[in-house]
């Protein structure tokens, strides 16, 4: 009896390892070496870690990223909320809204990032002439401003979506009877949505939160395919610099240390968040 | 209620990168680098025969088509009893374990690159569809894990002892009370795995090279081949759409009592 949990977890546990546990342990294995063609690999130590942390080129996408997921989650989750209330609960326009929301996040990542060149283009693109009717002049890979922008507005667009589906998820399993008890009280709009739609939510929007913290902090194909980075390096994520040091790089071992200081960094920031939404949720709401 | 119409905003802003690229696949590519024209002034689906009389751009979907799918049935089949598992007994280091699992949502493709691609040489599994399709388990099967409990929690564990009362033995209990139980559960999961199956781009990328390279670097290895043909590329793009939207079609009634059980 006492091995039933574990048998049950067997064929996860036998995948986890195939797909994440014997490749996290080359990477450590990777990071700890200085491999140089046409040499022994040697013992290097922490040289690799110190190296990627000191090297300007990381220190600048950590700082882009970390400003990216803040401007990501501060933007998506509030507007997907909101949204997720404006939706209808019940009657044909349900299926509707469900399939409109649900096509841009089954759209290839790399086709999102083609959408939105063909759009923003200069030559072809519909924004740029959108923008010159009003004389500013719009240009992703002159201006940083306009590329920053523009991802974060690609980024919006492509996972709000998700946002709504999961707040609206929520919404729906709230039981009806708060909201009669709240109506026979008199309760304002602001105030019911306070105390009765906010605390039940909390459980789901620490799922959105954590969603989109861990995959914006995984951004790669959409802005490597709308701006290459560019202009300068000023839209180059972690997830960019990883793959160069780990694909194009010339040396493994700085490539596997990056790896693993990203990955730490992403676990990081979402045990943070984690506990802080967990503790926020508990103070605030927790009474009604 | 005027807050209709802010829905209907952003679905309508959501819709018009969708229409542009779907526009311009549509026409010669001598309107689109000429001039901005807001339906297609000359007519054309020359760029929807080129892909699909192509080889190459077919096998792409098709490829996709079939990672995806084996990779949802195989993040079922392992998430299933896993969760279940989580959702109806304490043992001994199950939150560990089950944060653990969920690190291996965080991890990011980018850092498993080179040990992938290590690994699936030695099992001689490059450029295969097991390769994508297992490695795709990397961030779904967490994420499946995750889903499923939520859903199986909701589920009081009374029926499961109302069903042993009555003489149901577990495999029976499972396949005739438990899974119709949890059906939207498991339309949901399976919605999000292969959605994310479809999209990744990273892995798929690293671990194929011709017989099982999927839509999506078809798409990347096209776009970096010479010039760009921006009718056929705009047109690509739309057939990559495609079975997304067929996906949620089929599945939006189930999507809709799946996500109204609401432990999403």
């Amino acid at each position: 009896m006492k091995q039933r949990p574990w048998l049950f977890l067997l064929p996860a546990l036998l995948l986890v390892s195939l797909s994440a546990f014997i490749p996290l342990i080359t990477v450590i294995n990777y990071s700890q070496l200085t491999i140089l063609p046409g040499t022994e690999p040697y013992f290097a130590g922490l040289e690799n870690f110190v190296a990627i942390l000191e090297d300007e080129a990381f220190q600048g996408a950590l700082g882009r990223q970390i400003l990216f997921s803040f401007l990501v989650l501060i933007t998506e989750i509030p507007l997907g909320l909101g949204l997720a209330i404006c939706m209808p609960k019940e009657g044909p326009w349900v299926g509707v809204c469900l399939v409109l929301l649900g096509i841009p996040l089954l759209i290839p990542w790399n086709v999102v990032g083609i959408i939105w060149r063909v759009f923003t283009r200069s030559d072809i693109g519909v924004l740029p002439a959108f923008f010159d009717w009003f004389g500013y002049s719009y240009s992703i890979s002159s201006s940083t401003f306009d590329a920053w922008w523009t991802v974060l507005v690609m980024d919006i667009w492509h996972w709000t979506p998700l946002v709504v589906l999961i707040c609206y998820a929520g919404i729906q399993a709230i039981p009806k009877e708060y909201y009669m008890a709240a109506k026979i009280d008199r309760a304002s709009p602001w105030k019911t949505f306070r105390y009765v739609t906010l605390p039940n939510l909390r459980g789901v929007l620490i799922i959105a939160v954590l969603l989109r913290l861990m995959d914006s902090f995984k951004i790669y194909a959409e802005p490597f395919v709308l701006t290459g980075g560019g202009p300068g390096s000023s839209t180059t994520f972690l997830s960019t610099y990883t793959s160069r040091m780990a694909i194009g790089g010339f040396e493994m071992g700085r490539g596997a240390a990056t790896s693993l200081i990203y990955f730490f960094i992403v676990i990081l920031f979402s045990f943070v968040i984690y506990i802080v939404m967990l503790n926020l949720g508990q103070g605030a709401g927790g009474d009604q | 209620m005027n807050k209709k119409y802010y829905l209907i905003l952003f679905l309508v802003l959501l819709v018009i990168p969708l229409y542009w690229m779907i526009n311009m696949s549509f026409k010669p590519n001598s309107e689109i680098l000429n001039q901005l024209t807001f339906y297609p002034h000359e007519f054309t689906t020359a760029n929807y025969q080129e892909i699909l009389t192509s080889e190459f751009w077919r096998a792409g979907y098709l490829n996709s088509i079939i990672m995806a799918s084996m990779n949802v049935v195989i993040v079922t089949v392992a998430a299933l009893p896993a969760a279940y598992a989580f959702s109806r007994w304490d043992f001994r280091g199950d939150k560990h374990l089950f944060f653990w699992f969920l690190t291996n949502r965080m991890a990011p493709p980018a850092a498993f690159l080179v040990p992938f691609f290590i690994l699936y040489s030695n099992l001689n599994l490059i450029d295969t569809y097991w390769a994508v399709a297992l490695a795709h388990c990397l961030f779904n099967l967490p994420l499946a894990i995750w889903i499923l409990e939520g859903f199986m929690s909701g589920i009081p564990e009374e029926i499961d002892e109302m069903a042993f009362i009555d003489g149901h033995s577990f495999t029976s209990f499972c396949w005739n009370i438990f899974l119709p139980l949890i059906k939207p559960g498991i339309a949901v999961t399976a919605f999000l795995t292969f959605m994310f199956s479809w999209v990744e781009l990273l892995l798929a990328r690293t671990l194929t090279n011709e017989a099982a390279q999927p839509i999506t670097v078809t798409l990347t290895r096209s776009l970096g081949a010479g010039g760009w043909d921006w009718g056929v590329l705009a047109a690509a793009g739309v057939i990559a759409m495609i079975p997304g939207a067929i996906i949620v079609y089929l599945v939006r009634d189930l999507l809709a009592t799946g996500f109204s059980m609401g432990r999403v």
